[in-house]
């Protein structure tokens, strides 16, 4: 039987995970295999676990400012590595100003302060089954 | 093999075990050191661990992990967190780090571990580490999967009734008291001892570790190399493989059977016996078709 597996992971300098942990804890919840990375990582940790873990779907908790820069290196090395169909979604202290350069650089959703765990498990089920519909379920 | 390929196949092979014969059948045999590791949760065995690659990496020994955590009994959900304590290693092109979960198995390992740890080893690994879940009393089947098996104390463990207990204590063929660097530890220490004493066994089988200040990680590396030796040497090791492969071999029946079970329908019978029959010759027509190869195992 199918599990989806997720990595929730904490890329760059910000030293807070409750959010991380929080939405972890919530996709658990729902069913999901969660992999947590811990705090610090560097994109190539973060795609290099990606791939290790083989999962579904990578979710990006940044806090620090820098989540322009962050979640581009993140994609520029799933590119490189060959596993840029994994879906990425990023949470956050984003600026609205911001999300539309997210959704343009590849970011499937981008959830700012304040959403509800239940939009994000609810909008996590649909992009991984956009993904399933998209390579037929492999 | 190449990362990527592997995790794929792992994922295929947690998913649908009756594709593993066919994935493994692909790769030629080979054999890695499989050493266990096993404790009750918070002993610290993910940073023991992560200490421990660092020395066989210190050796340009390459390293695979299997790191096993729980699963929901309601959601099947499952926070695997392993992984986390092992950081130092994600860039490493010769470590492999895998987290699965539990999927309802109940001795301390998931359903694919065997599969997986084949697979492992079909991929030239030097060590493959597997990291049970945290565990009780009663969860012994690592020691049917790892050549040999290190169980992992820390203080707080409890007084020496603890000890005498069976199950968990005595499949363990070398003992770390991690978490060294507290004081309590050897307390710990002392009623280890008395209690191996019993059993004849003593300080060579115990190492006292700290993941935290790295001490005794060396000495702990070097006698799960002169452990694995020495069973290699006699014998032993052999003779564990092939315990092994029974395991195994009763794992895969264990689920072939469950299917069995399940796939047969409109059987009116009260008798359970009756049932069964009906059940091994559905099995049997399913799978002793083709030349030994099983149909669909």
């Amino acid at each position: 039987m199918r599990i989806f597996r997720i990595l929730i992971a904490k890329p760059g300098l910000d030293g807070h995970d409750r959010g991380a942990k929080v939405v972890a804890h919530a996709l658990r919840d729902a069913g999901f295999e969660v992999i947590y990375t811990g705090l610090r990582q560097t994109p190539d940790q973060i795609v290099r676990t990606a791939l290790q873990e083989d999962v579904d779907l990578i979710g990006l908790s940044i806090l620090s400012g820098a989540h322009l820069q962050l979640s581009r290196k993140v994609i520029e090395l799933m590119k490189k590595e060959g596993i840029d169909h994994i879906p990425v979604f990023v949470g956050g202290i984003i600026p609205p100003d911001d999300v539309p350069q997210l959704l343009q650089m590849g970011v499937k959703r981008v959830f700012g302060p304040g959403t509800a765990l239940s939009k994000i498990v609810e909008e996590v089920k649909t992009i991984l089954h956009e993904g399933v519909a998209s390579t037929g379920g492999s | 093999m190449d990362h990527k390929l592997l995790a794929k196949l792992i994922t295929k092979i947690e998913n649908s075990p009756e594709l593993a014969p066919e994935i493994i059948q692909r790769f030629p045999e080979s054999r890695s050191k499989v050493i266990g590791f096993t404790g009750s949760p918070g002993v610290g065995k993910s940073s023991l661990i992560d200490q421990v690659i660092k020395q066989l990496r210190d050796k340009d020994l390459s390293v695979a992990v299997v790191a096993i955590d729980p699963s929901s009994p309601f959601t099947k959900g499952a926070f695997l967190g392993d992984r986390i304590r092992m950081r130092d290693h994600f860039v490493d092109e010769k470590v492999f780090i895998r987290s699965m979960a539990s999927r309802g198995a109940l001795g301390g390992l998931c359903d694919a571990a065997f599969d997986v740890v084949k697979l492992l080893e079909c991929s030239e690994f030097d060590y493959v580490l597997v990291e049970t879940v945290g565990v009780g009393q009663s969860e012994v089947e690592i020691s049917n999967l790892a050549d040999l098996t290190v169980l992992v104390l820390s203080p707080g463990f409890g007084d020496e009734i603890q000890m005498l207990k069976a199950g968990v204590m005595e499949i363990a063929d070398l003992y770390a008291i991690n978490k060294s660097d507290l004081p309590e530890s050897d307390t710990l220490y002392t009623q280890l001892l008395a209690f191996l004493s019993l059993a004849g066994r003593g300080e060579k089988q115990v190492c006292r570790t700290s993941a935290y200040t790295q001490d005794g990680v060396q000495e702990l590396v070097e006698r799960i190399e002169d452990l694995w030796n020495s069973l290699c040497k006699s014998g032993m090791l052999d003779e564990r493989r092939r315990k092994r492969l029974q395991y195994h071999a009763e794992h895969i029946l264990r689920r072939l059977v469950q299917k069995a079970v399940h796939s047969v329908k409109g059987c009116k019978t009260e008798n359970p016996y009756e049932f069964v029959q009906v059940a091994l010759s559905r099995l049997c027509e399913t799978h002793l078709k083709k030349d030994g190869q099983g149909g669909g195992i």
